[in-house]
């Protein structure tokens, strides 16, 4: 057992390498000089060789890449262009709204979702199997920005309800903290909602199908009580497995939320540097967006060891 | 043809529309969108760029239907030509992410050695969120469509080449595929003759799903200053141009949107009713 979950982890590592190598060589993919682009149209000679030098363009390419991974495995993510602050630095100064934003969605979602698709599952072709599914095509239809701002005019602007924008820290106290919190996390994880809840639904309904499951019925126990320790005991897997690959589509829409609801985190620390062109601030939040994706991930396999007894790597 | 198929188109379209409501709305709605871009200059519209400062942020009316923006620019001419830019990113990186991915997976599907190669890097770049791979590629290069088709197809190309690696692997066991083996059928025509016809119905769903996807990826990163350039309309940064006067001018952000949302959804249902239709094993799970 210790062994396997050694082995996982250091499974791992590949990945993070090449995510890495990634990221570090998008640089050089980019038709024209990078250097030049990031310098932006009204830049100097001198103001394109600075940036040039800064990002270390003017190095051979395998003096570049060591260096770019002795500072990486140092934890240093490199210098912003605009702010001359290290992009670490930065980076630690905006993630607690953003790391509170996405745990607390993904802690909401896990309780409605896996109910909702359980429900849609057990009265299938019903209307709650209708409407759980349609609120399933709806998120997946309706992107963060569009349904934040229908929140924002609905209920911060019409209903007075709640703030219109802006975040308080939870140490300015739980109630602001909350009443800041609700509406971007509704946004944000309506198409998680959607993924996990049609998920759940779909792998009970493969599980229902099965021999066993028509055992539990003749021997008389009761429906919802098969469906739960049943059926979802061994649709357990693909469902967590959504709930972790699914994490992609909140670190994704959580840059985009944070611009709507004006939050001070890593979205907002992307968006400013796209206008600034600050290419280190966006290649640093690329990798510690991805790192934070391959542990969950990481997580999510070493739970189903611990869960499902069947799995051996 | 079955034997109990309908004789007259008619009666077909009226079995289609009882058996797949939805996926008749969606592809009615996707007809609409798609007559819409192509018919932008004969549908009222003015030129999109037209800045009339007298106008300013007038809410819709009968003589700006959609109402205009912050420069005094019509918003329904708006609307209606960014739908050219919304589907022609949309279709393009379909085609483009499919073609490419569908090579990679096959070859990669069959070649055990170059299959961890291959798959380790997709492992990799999945793990990067797609809107950030796009981000980080439209930051290197010069805002423009294309460049914009290039970045997201770069990022949606891992996924098809997951989808089409899975079914290689699951069909070259199959008996047709070991019979053409057998009798000495070389690579390309055991890839192209054998297991390509076979992965085309997942891989036309797969496509609707991308052709939206794209669409929502796009009009994200022209609402983070990361897409199409300000100059061509498209319905993310007619949203980012108006985001900061929601509280003014709530249309300017609330029409696009929901016409992206609704034809996001079209291509959606769309895409759902294909896939029942052209695999009902799969219908069943999802």
């Amino acid at each position: 057992m210790l062994g396997l979950i050694v082995r996982r982890i250091f499974a791992t590592i590949p990945v993070v390498a090449i995510v890495s190598i990634i990221v570090f060589s998008l640089i050089y993919l980019s038709p024209g000089d990078p250097a030049a682009i990031i310098a932006g149209d009204l830049a100097t000679t001198e103001d394109v060789d600075r940036i040039r030098a800064k990002l270390g363009l003017d190095q051979p390419l395998h003096i570049q890449f060591g260096r770019w991974v002795w500072r990486l495995l140092h934890g240093d993510l490199g210098i912003s262009i605009f702010s001359n602050l290290p992009v670490q630095r930065l980076i630690g100064q905006r993630i607690e709204p953003t790391l509170v934003l996405t745990v607390t969605t993904t802690l909401w979602v896990i309780l409605t979702a896996i109910p909702m698709g359980i429900l849609a599952a057990w009265r299938a072709g019903s209307w709650i199997d209708r409407a759980v599914m349609g609120l399933a095509v709806l998120g997946f239809s309706f992107p963060s920005f569009v349904i934040g701002y229908i929140l924002m005019f609905v209920i911060a602007v019409k209903l007075e309800l709640l703030p219109v924008q802006g975040y308080a820290p939870l140490a300015d106290g739980i109630v602001p903290f909350l009443r800041s919190i609700i509406l971007p996390s509704l946004t944000l994880g309506l198409v998680y909602t959607a993924l996990v809840a049609r998920m759940t639904r779909a792998s009970l309904l493969e599980i229902l199908g099965q021999d066993y499951m028509r055992t539990a019925r003749a021997k008389g126990l009761v429906p919802m009580r098969i469906l739960l320790r049943h059926g979802l005991k061994n649709a357990a897997v693909p469902i967590v497995t959504t709930l972790g690959a699914g994490i992609a589509l909140l670190i994704g829409g959580v840059v985009v939320t944070e611009s709507v609801f004006g939050i001070p985190g890593l979205g907002r620390l992307t968006v400013d540097a796209i206008v600034r062109r600050d290419y280190p601030v966006i290649q640093g939040v690329m990798l510690v967006f991805a790192i934070a994706y391959v542990i969950i991930n990481l997580v999510v396999d070493l739970i189903y060891v611990l869960v499902d007894p069947r799995i051996r790597y | 043809m079955p034997a109990d198929a309908p004789e007259t188109s008619r009666e077909w379209l009226r079995s289609l529309l009882r058996t797949h409501p939805t996926m008749v709305f969606g592809a009615v709605i996707l007809v609409l969108a798609f007559s819409a871009a192509l018919l932008a200059p004969w549908l009222g519209t003015v030129d999109p760029l037209r800045i009339e400062p007298i106008a300013r942020l007038r809410p819709p009316s009968a003589t700006h239907w959609f109402g205009t923006d912050i420069f005094g620019r019509d918003l329904w001419s708006r609307v209606i030509y960014g739908a050219r830019v919304s589907l022609t990113v949309g279709v393009a990186v379909a085609a483009i992410s499919i073609s490419i991915g569908l090579v990679i997976g096959l070859v990669s599907g069959y070649l055990r050695r170059v299959d961890t190669i291959v798959m380790r890097l997709m492992d990799a770049m999945m793990a990067i969120p797609a809107i950030l791979l796009a981000i980080a590629l439209m930051a290197l290069t010069r805002p423009s469509v294309r460049n914009v088709i290039i970045a997201i197809s770069v990022a949606e190309i891992p996924r098809v080449v997951r989808l089409v690696r899975s079914m290689v692997l699951s069909l070259r066991d199959e008996v047709y595929v070991q019979a053409a083996v057998t009798i000495g059928a070389r690579l390309p025509a055991i890839l192209l003759r054998h297991i390509l016809p076979n992965i085309m119905a997942p891989l036309l769903v797969q496509g609707t799903y991308i052709f939206a996807a794209a669409i929502i990826i796009e009009a994200a990163l022209s609402f983070l200053g990361a897409g199409t350039p300000a100059e061509v309309p498209s319905w993310g940064n007619i949203i980012a141009e108006g985001r900061n006067l929601f509280l003014l001018a709530t249309w300017i952000v609330l029409i696009p949107g929901l016409f992206l949302s609704v034809t996001v959804l079209a291509i959606n249902l769309l895409g759902d009713g294909l896939r029942d239709a052209l695999d009902p094993r799969f219908a069943k799970r999802l």
